[in-house]
């Protein structure tokens, strides 16, 4: 966050998309670049929080970032296209102007777990929260002891980045575990649920960082099984998810129970979001 | 506490256009109640005379009437279905707009509010309490909210002694009413032959004095703590307010829930006569030649579909989990953020909802008793 600029509901800055991936079907990565040389000179964020990134007409969506913070010259998103706002920006390419207002929100606790080993949890449809943390670790590999990777999918075709896990499996120190509970022939990865996966996973539990994302029943079975291995309920951290609109902590939308996920996360402590994990309702 | 002894002042029945016309002189929109599609809404008095006299309301659950007082007071009446709310927090307010150019580049430029100072006559207790929670929320440190300071900068407020709560009032229990105790510029109690007055702030002192008011005396200012007291012992309804925290969380399973939700009809209505709400959605309206565009907030209820809608899932998908968490949220997880209780007693949820659902009935049904004060 430059500190010429206040953290407030709006107006964003213009920006504009200077590449554009296709991931995967659905999938995309935009990079963008705020149109003010000094702001994007002065965005700094951490792995973990988002950006409200802005359609023309359409409104405000939050995404994670996704390049590195030390990169200065683009910020990073990859969005699955999925509703009215996806879909418009899923059409961009570079050139084409949108509007950025972030970082926002708290993400991992990367500093403080320097030296641990790190596993990270994720399920669903490719997971952004936790990719930004496998390329933080990566670039970073002698601040960390131990990587473990695990990725659980419904159904083998949901895996995105699957060349990104092939190459990850190949580092040293380096474990990657993913599980489909639906199979393809030649899905060469475990079929099942993610926490048969945790039986071979090589860390030491008591003095590793566990973080988690995706649906909230995967991470309330996974956190309960990782706690079960030894894991101190203080080193388990996960990323939630809720509707946002200002993403301040004003509009009230993204509320679970006190929290504002906007503002209090979207990164919190198992002991933050243990009674109201996976609660329906909330 | 108001009254003072030597700080309050005696204002005759007669010289409320005085009091009224002081406020229009300093340049203030003087709004006071006027009865607007059968209930009383605070709306601009066109001259310093123009303060009705002899409104009274009744109400009750699902109900809401306009009558007369025959005692032709200037503040008979209970609240109406807004207080202080919409004058600081607007129910639709433009915070930026975006202009696109034929090359597709985009401009984004803020709207600044120039905010109408309006000095609203005959703001209750319980609704200085609801602003002081929407001050905290729109004015927390660090993420000020400059629509809301605007307006509230703005706001001159001439709050009064509720001298006949209306059944649906609980603000004694909650520790919010019947008389002003804080927040206000400057605080009435109505007697039989006119007003004690005091100022409870600066921009209150200065027009206190320029009224050149004698002080009351301590006959005067004996009624007005009487006239509170009886006030307080007229509410039937209550809260147990000490005790809420903690008390509906640990009851979510409880089948009242389902109960409760084969009634309420999900229509928002509470949420937005609530003092203490302040959710809002954000839109993008369009203009015709699609050139500019405004990003607007607009009140949001947590009744509504959209407002636990993520990608291919609600978040709260049915009446149940809707009201529970209205309930939840206004009694019980507001202490976590904001040190109370987010209900101050006002009685409007009761008096608004087309079914006829009363939360203090529906507090004391899910705790069963086992939660007093
Ligand atoms: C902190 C956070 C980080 C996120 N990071 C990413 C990311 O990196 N990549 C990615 O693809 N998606 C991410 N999402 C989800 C993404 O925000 C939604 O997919 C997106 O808002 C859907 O908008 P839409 O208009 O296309 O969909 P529609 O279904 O048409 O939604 C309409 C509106 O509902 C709200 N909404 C809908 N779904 C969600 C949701 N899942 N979360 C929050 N609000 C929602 C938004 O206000 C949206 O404009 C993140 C969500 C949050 C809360
Ligand atoms: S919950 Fe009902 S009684 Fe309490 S402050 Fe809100 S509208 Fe008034
Ligand atoms: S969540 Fe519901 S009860 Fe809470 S402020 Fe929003 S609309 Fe009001
Ligand atoms: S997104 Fe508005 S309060 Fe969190």
């Amino acid at each position: 966050m430059s500190a010429s600029r206040p953290l407030d509901a709006g107006p964003p800055l213009a920006a504009t998309v200077v590449a554009r991936v296709e991931e995967s079907p659905g999938v995309f990565t935009l990079r963008v670049r705020l149109d003010d040389p000094g702001a994007q000179a002065a965005y700094r964020f951490a792995p973990g929080q988002f950006n409200m990134l802005y359609l023309y007409g359409a409104g405000e969506v939050p995404i994670s970032i996704m390049s590195d913070p030390e990169e200065r010259d683009a910020i990073g998103h990859t969005i699955r296209a999925v509703g009215r706002v996806t879909q418009g920006l899923a059409a961009l390419g570079p050139g084409d102007a949108i509007g950025l207002r972030g970082p926002f929100g708290r993400g991992w606790p990367l500093r403080e777990v320097s030296g641990s080993d790190v596993v990270l949890v994720t399920g669903g449809l490719g997971c952004a929260p936790a990719v930004s943390v496998i390329h933080y670790v990566l670039r970073r590999r002698e601040r960390f002891g131990k990587l473990v990777i695990i990725q659980g999918v419904r159904h083998a075709d949901d895996l995105i980045w699957r060349e990104h896990y092939d190459r990850w499996a190949k580092l040293p120190a380096t474990q990657v575990l993913v599980a489909a509970d639906v199979a393809t022939p030649l899905w060469p990865w475990h079929v099942g649920r993610v926490t048969d996966l945790f039986g071979l996973a090589r860390f030491d539990p008591e003095g590793a960082v566990a973080m988690m994302c995706g649906p909230e029943g995967m991470m309330r079975t996974a956190g309960n099984g990782l706690l079960a291995l030894g894991l101190p309920e203080a080193r388990l951290y996960l990323s939630m998810e809720r509707n946002m609109q200002c993403a301040v902590g004003r509009c009230g939308h993204c509320q679970i129970g006190a929290a504002f996920v906007c503002h209090d996360g979207p990164v919190f402590s198992w002991g933050e979001m243990k009674t109201l994990l996976g609660r329906r309702g909330f | 506490m108001f009254p003072r002894t030597g700080r309050a002042g005696f204002l005759p029945l007669g010289e409320m256009p005085r009091l009224v016309g002081e406020l229009m002189r300093l340049g203030y929109e003087c709004l006071g109640p006027t009865v607007e599609n059968g209930a009383i809404a605070m709306r601009g008095l066109a001259t310093a005379d123009a303060l009705p006299r002899g409104l009274k309301t009744e109400q009750e659950k699902g109900t809401y009437r306009v009558t007369r007082d025959p005692a032709n007071r200037y503040f008979a009446w209970a609240n109406g279905p807004q207080g202080i709310r919409p004058h600081a927090f607007a129910s639709r307010e433009s915070l930026w707009r975006v202009a696109r150019d034929t090359g597709g580049a985009l401009s984004f430029e803020p709207v600044t509010v120039d905010a109408p100072k309006q000095a609203l006559i005959g703001v209750r207790a319980c609704d200085l309490a609801a602003l002081a929670i929407q001050d905290t929320h729109f004015l927390r440190g660090g993420r000020v909210d400059a629509h809301y300071a605007a307006r509230r900068a703005a706001l001159f407020l001439v709050a009064v002694q509720c001298a006949e709560p209306a059944a649906t009032c609980f603000c004694a229990s909650t520790g919010d009413g019947p008389t002003p105790v804080t927040g206000y510029d400057l605080a009435l109690a109505e007697l039989a032959e006119g007003f004690v007055v005091e100022a409870g702030s600066e921009k209150g002192q200065a027009v206190f004095d320029g009224l050149n008011l004698p002080p009351a005396s301590d006959a005067q200012l004996a009624s007005v703590r009487t006239q509170g007291e009886a006030a307080a012992a007229a509410q039937t309804r209550s809260l147990p307010a000490a005790a809420l925290h903690g008390a509906l969380m640990s009851r979510l399973d409880h089948p009242r829930w389902d109960d409760v939700a084969a009634r309420c009809l999900a229509c928002t209505n509470c949420t937005l006569v609530c003092p203490t709400c302040f959710c809002h959605a954000e839109v993008d309206e369009v203009a015709v030649d699609g050139d500019t565009t405004e990003h607007a907030r607009v009140w949001d209820s947590c009744f509504g579909e959209a407002h636990g809608h993520l990608h291919g899932f609600n978040v709260r998908p049915d009446v149940r989990t809707r009201y529970r968490q209205w309930l939840t949220h206004k009694l019980d997880t507001w202490h976590d953020q904001f040190g109370r209780s987010g209900c101050v007693g006002c009685g409007r949820c009761i008096a608004w909802c087309p079914a006829g659902i009363d939360l203090t009935e529906e507090f004391a049904a899910l705790t069963a008793g086992e939660v007093a004060a």
